[in-house]
């Protein structure tokens, strides 16, 4: 079971990589979206017996983050006519070296921390802040409004990762509401941007720079 | 039971106004709905609830010392908001009469939320409600600011996500059950994982903080306050602040009963007088009166979270603070909307002279700044004067010292450019004026009732408040 689970992580690990690597937004949507789909499928890795509620929390997961939230924000490139993030902030390369640094960081880090013995043998924490870091590093290293959104969706994957952590203990009702929230989260954000196209006619974040002191 | 009409009463509201079909007669949604809670929230503060509080939802001590505050600048903000809406008739208010609803809603939630979870999904909820608040001008600079709000305010709720399970780990790890209830996280107590708690703490503050915006999480306040309608801006720095607050105060009350309270009393100090200085300091160089309002607003959160630091009577005055914040803010917020409109500028390069143009809003403006800068004898100078005692009392002098040399330096930076924009000439720009934006009773009496009731507030402290107060800080300290 856990080796099954580490495998899964270790592919959600691998697609941090992928994604700070490339220059196509589609693919970086993409790479949002498998790795969403990925994460959603682990809470029936991790359950010994199927409850409907995992069943439902995990198709639910699977359907907004590796179809809804994808679609929308595919929809949002396309009018904008944008396909590439072109001189990011932290280019490619750098941000690549960062991200392989941050992961192994976060293995180190993840050995170090208290942790209960049947998480010890387990990537759930390291996985958890390696796209932690990765979610913040596209967050600040990329231009594109779009961009920012998928490294957004990549820190929360994070998040959620370290959450499969409690999910014995945490009522899955909550977990329902935070899907939730993240969904309409994502949803408002993707209007967000198409209104910025509108009224910048640009997705580059760095022509916001009207508002400063 | 009643308790949650709180929250269900504002949520009907927003989504009867969804279906509302006039565009004229919805904004009286705003009116009847904010009455209707600040009933029920005043009723509940006079006659707390008997029975015990459901294990996720409740009005507690922390809540009914808080909430009503809000309720009071959610019915300002609402009759404000019905000439506002007025005035802005050429386009639909459909989303904006139900978002600004939903989020009275969704606040009251997050006061009364006694679960990790359910703090967290109102939170999150309540920031999304104000996304379409935040744009509701439709400028490209709105959407800027409404872009910076989602962002920061984005990763900083996310962050508060981590450090909510990571507060969970420290419960599973400390042999508990992973319960997420404050009540079953504070009972747990010394039990409960000490680094893990530590992480939760950090991650917690700066998520919660981001909201409150406390520095250096506050670079979205300035452009969000400065871009949104006044109700908004309002709403924000008396409300949505207020939420924060509550909620930093409940993981520090569970980071207290672990036996890390120190080292929680010790940030909060920190992040508190560091919020004033850079507070301080920005006001010093503001030249746009509603980025100000912003600079004051992280201002004061330092000094709430100052208050916070020392406990017991700090506290106190803190909760007294909560409740001058959100009036003062609020009527300061109108009068400067007023004004904005009337201007048609921002800034003290732009505008002066209102005092000619709009002399009661200006008047107001005025008589607001002295509140909210402390001075006697409005509400913010019995507090602040509290929390400065307090911090004597408490060998934290030195802090203390900075707090008010930081007041000081604030009070200035906001004279300097209320005084500018009200006397002087009027620019050309303003004299043609639009007749429709001149001053009319429905937008000066809700920022002068919000006003007295704050000058009452510090004159006269119901004896009400006073013991809601003291319960609070109890249900937060149980230990004497």
């Amino acid at each position: 079971m856990n080796h099954l689970l580490n495998l899964l992580i270790g592919l959600a690990m691998g697609l941090n990589l992928v994604a700070l690597g490339t220059n196509r937004l589609p693919s970086l949507i993409r790479v949002a979206a498998l790795q969403g789909m990925v994460l959603g499928i682990m809470p029936l890795v991790i359950e010994h017996e199927w409850r409907v509620l995992v069943l439902v929390i995990a198709a639910a997961t699977v359907v907004m983050k590796g179809f809804v939230i994808p679609a929308l924000l595919r929809r949002a490139t396309r009018t904008a006519n944008i396909d590439r993030d072109l001189d990011p902030l932290i280019g490619f390369v750098p941000s690549l070296l960062l991200g392989a640094a941050g992961m192994i960081g976060a293995v180190v880090l993840a050995g170090r921390l208290p942790l209960l013995p049947e998480h010890r043998e387990s990537l759930l924490v390291a996985g958890s802040l390696a796209s932690v870091f990765t979610g913040l590093l596209l967050l600040i290293g990329r231009a594109k409004a779009i961009s920012q959104v998928c490294g957004y969706l990549i820190l929360e994957n994070g998040i959620y990762l370290f959450g499969l952590l409690l999910i014995r203990s945490t009522p899955l009702l909550v977990e329902g509401g935070i899907l939730l929230d993240l969904t309409v989260a994502v949803f408002v954000t993707g209007i967000i941007v198409d209104r910025i196209q509108r009224a910048f006619d640009s997705l580059d974040t760095r022509k916001l720079t009207v508002l400063r002191e | 039971m009643k308790e949650l009409l709180l929250i269900l009463v504002p949520l009907a509201a927003a989504a009867l106004a969804a279906l509302w079909p006039h565009d004229r007669t919805r904004p009286w949604l705003l009116p009847v709905a904010g009455v209707a809670h600040a009933l029920l929230a005043f009723g509940l503060l006079l006659r707390p609830p008997e029975v015990p509080f459901q294990p996720w939802l409740g009005y507690d001590p922390l809540a009914r010392a808080m909430l009503p505050a809000v309720s009071l600048l959610f019915l300002g903000c609402a009759f404000y908001g019905v000439p506002y809406l007025r005035l802005r008739a050429e386009r639909s208010n459909r989303v904006f009469v139900a978002s600004f609803l939903a989020a009275l809603g969704l606040m009251s939630a997050a006061h009364m939320a006694r679960h990790l979870g359910v703090l967290w999904i109102a939170t999150e909820a309540v920031t999304l409600c104000s996304v379409p608040l935040l744009h509701f001008n439709n400028t490209p600079r709105a959407f800027e600011a409404t872009w910076k709000y989602l962002l920061v305010g984005g990763t900083g709720i996310a962050l508060s996500l981590l450090g909510s399970f990571c507060l969970g780990y420290a419960s599973l790890h400390g042999g508990g059950t992973g319960d997420l209830t404050f009540v079953a996280l504070m009972s747990q107590g010394a039990a409960l994982s000490r680094p893990w708690v530590l992480i939760a703490w950090v991650l917690l503050l700066v998520g919660y903080g981001t909201k409150m915006g406390l520095a250096p999480m506050h670079t979205w306040k300035p452009d969000a306050y400065g871009e949104a309608p006044a109700i908004v801006g309002a709403m924000l720095a008396g409300g949505v602040t207020t939420v924060a607050f509550t909620a930093v105060l409940r993981v520090r009350a569970v980071v207290d009963a672990a036996g890390a309270g120190v080292v929680a009393s010790r940030t909060l100090l920190v992040m508190g007088l560091f919020s004033t200085l850079v507070a301080a300091l920005f006001l010093l160089s503001a030249r746009d009166f509603k980025r100000m309002l912003a600079y004051s607003s992280v201002e004061h959160m330092g000094i709430l979270s100052f208050g916070a630091a020392l406990g017991g009577i700090g506290l106190w005055a803190a909760f007294f603070h909560v409740w001058n914040n959100s009036l003062t803010k609020g009527a300061l917020f109108l009068s400067a909307g007023n004004i904005r409109r009337a201007a048609g500028g921002r800034t003290i390069d732009e505008v002066s002279g209102m005092s000619i143009l709009t002399p009661r809003s200006a008047a107001l403006f005025v008589a607001g700044l002295f509140a909210v800068t402390a001075c006697p004898p409005f509400g913010p100078f019995f507090s602040e004067l509290l929390i400065v005692k307090s911090a004597f009392a408490t060998a934290h002098g030195w802090g203390a010292v900075c707090l008010l040399v930081c007041l000081l330096l604030a009070f200035f930076g906001l004279t300097r450019v209320v005084f500018a924009v009200v006397y002087g000439r009027p620019r050309q720009a303003a004299r043609a004026m639009d007749p429709q934006f001149r001053e009319t009773l429905a937008v000066i009496v809700p920022p002068v009732l919000l006003l007295l009731l704050s000058l009452w507030l510090g004159l006269a402290t119901p004896e009400v408040l006073r013991e809601a107060w003291t319960a609070a800080v109890t249900q937060l300290s149980p230990k004497p």
